[in-house]
């Protein structure tokens, strides 16, 4: 029998997110042959987002356009999609391991009373069985899972499986569909403020500058931020500089906090303590900047600097401009 | 008002982890209430110090758990409830099920939880459990007001801040920056011993063992490979500058 995937794209600021590529990818190595894969996305003002997945290989896409969900809120989006769920009987969901994503996911798997994997980093065949790769204790151990039945619901972490490849013939057709906003919501977006002051995302980030208690106060974070910026990567922050209230709690990678996996991770003036290592330790290439040379941090850096931040990350910074121009 | 905690016992975050026999070693592990969770159990006795109410921490789980519902209690919780019953299997669906089945004969006003574990991390169990039971959630709140039968919250989503609200009942689940948990005072401890504390069965819930059958199940368990300390750089720190952009291009083709 024929199966279908069903990928919930996700979007930010009018583009498609590369994690919903990484997504469609993952229902892409758990496809057979003869299986559809289709996609939704959610959200007001979409044609630019679908059009920009419409390059991809999916069967089709459908739209559910209102302005009521211009921002993401649980309960309208759960009650948006419910008429594609009992059209399409979907016997897998993709989805990002997003804001969104992670929220949405669960209430998907509960109305369905499916099994779900969450913040899955590899996919591969095993025999029969699909196999599916998470983390345990922020990184710390890792589990391979499978499904004991249908339907699936899997969400992805960002940066880990790679992008689906566009399609480079036929177009999929968009197809628009009905969406009449549930009268009785309980929950309704009052306002959206956007706090992160880079444009990068920390958990998509390619490279990421962090700072500890190193830093030692909120404008400690300045030359961070300003190599952050250079480099188009995104600043981190460790427990230590959040508890001392360097910085914001949005910003927090470890075992609490972010998990993520950056091509290059930069920390700065952070000692290393374990949850933070489960934190970042993924990370392709680690940078130590500290000035304890015993700082544990170093044992799982590629490279370390012993010095102090301040005058270190202005020298890389310069060092960089040259490099990059 | 009706104040839930649906919580969960977890390793300390400073532990680090261990494999025997495929599990994952719990010898001399320090055990915690879930940091996310201790988020969520602190709000709970804010509203009620602040606008009363009854307190109850739930949890499912090993008998161990029954520690941190005690914390939970001393840090002035009114009641725990702990389900232990080996039959339900550590799968989300299974777990979120059994917390329903607890919750069908309750009237909650509010119900609270963490973010995710700091173990399994996936986040599902509290979201689930409020689509079962048919109540709106918000996950990962940072600030939470009541007033009349509403709830105004701030929703931290990846760095941006969410601002909602939602009518009671409903289910929040704490994220880092909600509150300052407290620690659990002498008084709090020896008050905590005469409350009620009760464990359930699924035979007293009313579940079959094979209602809650898992849905995914877990094949193997390892450990990442050990990063190798790498170099530290030598010199005057301009030069070691110089040398790291090097090498980030040549040896490792990062930029």
């Amino acid at each position: 029998m024929s199966r279908t995937y069903l990928i919930i794209a996700d979007h930010r600021d009018g583009k498609l997110r590369q994690v919903t590529l990484e997504a469609l990818q993952a229902a892409k190595i758990a496809a057979r042959e003869g299986d559809r894969i289709t996609a939704v996305i959610l959200g007001s003002q979409l044609t630019p987002i679908a059009d920009e997945l419409a390059e991809y290989p999916v069967s089709d896409i459908h739209l559910i356009e209102h302005d009521s969900l211009k921002h993401y809120n649980p309960e309208a989006y759960l009650a948006a999609l419910s008429p594609l769920l009992e059209s399409v009987r979907p016997d897998a969901v993709f989805t990002g391991h997003t804001a969104a994503g992670r929220d949405l996911a669960p209430s998907i798997a509960a109305k369905l009373q499916a099994g779900q994997l969450s913040d899955v980093i590899a996919i591969e065949h095993s025999g029969e069985d699909i196999v599916f790769t998470r983390p345990l204790y922020a990184g710390k151990a890792f589990e391979k899972k499978v499904f004991r039945e249908f339907p699936w619901v899997v969400t992805v972490r960002p940066n880990n499986i790679p992008a689906a490849e566009p399609s480079g013939g036929q177009r999929a057709p968009i197809v628009k569909a009905d969406y009449a906003p549930a009268p009785s919501l309980r929950s309704v977006v009052k306002d959206v403020v956007r706090k992160t002051t880079g444009k990068v995302d920390l958990a998509e980030a390619k490279i990421i500058v962090s700072g500890g208690r190193g830093v030692k106060s909120a404008d400690g974070f300045k030359p961070l931020e300003e190599l952050a910026e250079l480099l188009n990567g995104a600043v981190g922050a460790s427990r230590g500089a959040c508890d001392a209230g360097y910085c914001d709690y949005a910003l927090q990678i470890g075992q609490t906090g972010k998990v993520v996996t950056p091509e290059i991770y930069i920390a700065c003036g952070i000692s290393g303590a374990i949850q933070h290592l489960a934190g970042m330790s993924r990370s392709r290439i680690i940078i130590a900047i500290n000035k304890d040379p015993e700082a544990p941090i170093f044992k799982v850096a590629d490279y370390g600097i012993v010095g102090d931040l301040f005058e270190v990350v202005p020298l890389l910074t310069q060092e960089f401009r040259k490099v990059l121009g | 008002m009706n104040i839930y905690v649906v919580m969960k016992q977890t390793f300390d975050t400073e532990e680090k982890i261990a494999i025997e026999n495929g599990k994952v070693s719990e010898d001399g592990a320090k055990f915690v209430i879930n940091p996310y969770d201790e988020y969520a159990v602190e709000e709970a006795i804010r509203i009620k110090e602040q606008s009363g109410g009854h307190v109850v921490v739930v949890s499912v789980g090993p008998e161990r758990t029954a520690e941190a519902l005690r914390t939970a209690l001393a840090m002035g919780a009114d009641e725990a409830v702990l389900i232990a019953d080996e039959r339900i299997p550590q799968d989300e669906y299974a777990l979120s099920n059994a917390l329903a089945a607890y919750f069908a004969d309750k009237s909650p006003d509010l119900i609270l939880g963490g973010n995710f574990s700091v173990d399994n991390g996936a986040g599902q169990v509290a979201v689930r459990l409020a689509e079962l039971l048919k109540i709106p959630h918000v996950s990962s709140i940072t600030k939470l007001e009541l007033s009349g039968g509403n709830a105004s919250v701030h929703r931290d989503a990846e760095g941006d801040l969410e601002v909602l609200q939602v009518s009671l009942p409903a289910l929040f689940t704490a994220q880092q920056g909600l509150n300052e948990p407290r620690y659990p005072s002498l008084p709090g401890i020896m008050k905590a011993k005469k409350k009620p504390f009760r464990q359930l069965t699924l035979d007293d819930l009313g579940v079959s063992a094979d209602s809650l059958k898992a849905k995914t199940a877990q094949i193997e368990l390892f450990l990442p490979p050990a990063r190798q300390a790498g170099r530290i750089l030598q010199g005057d720190l301009p030069e070691q500058a110089a040398q790291l952009v090097e090498l980030l291009r040549t040896q490792s083709k990062a930029i």
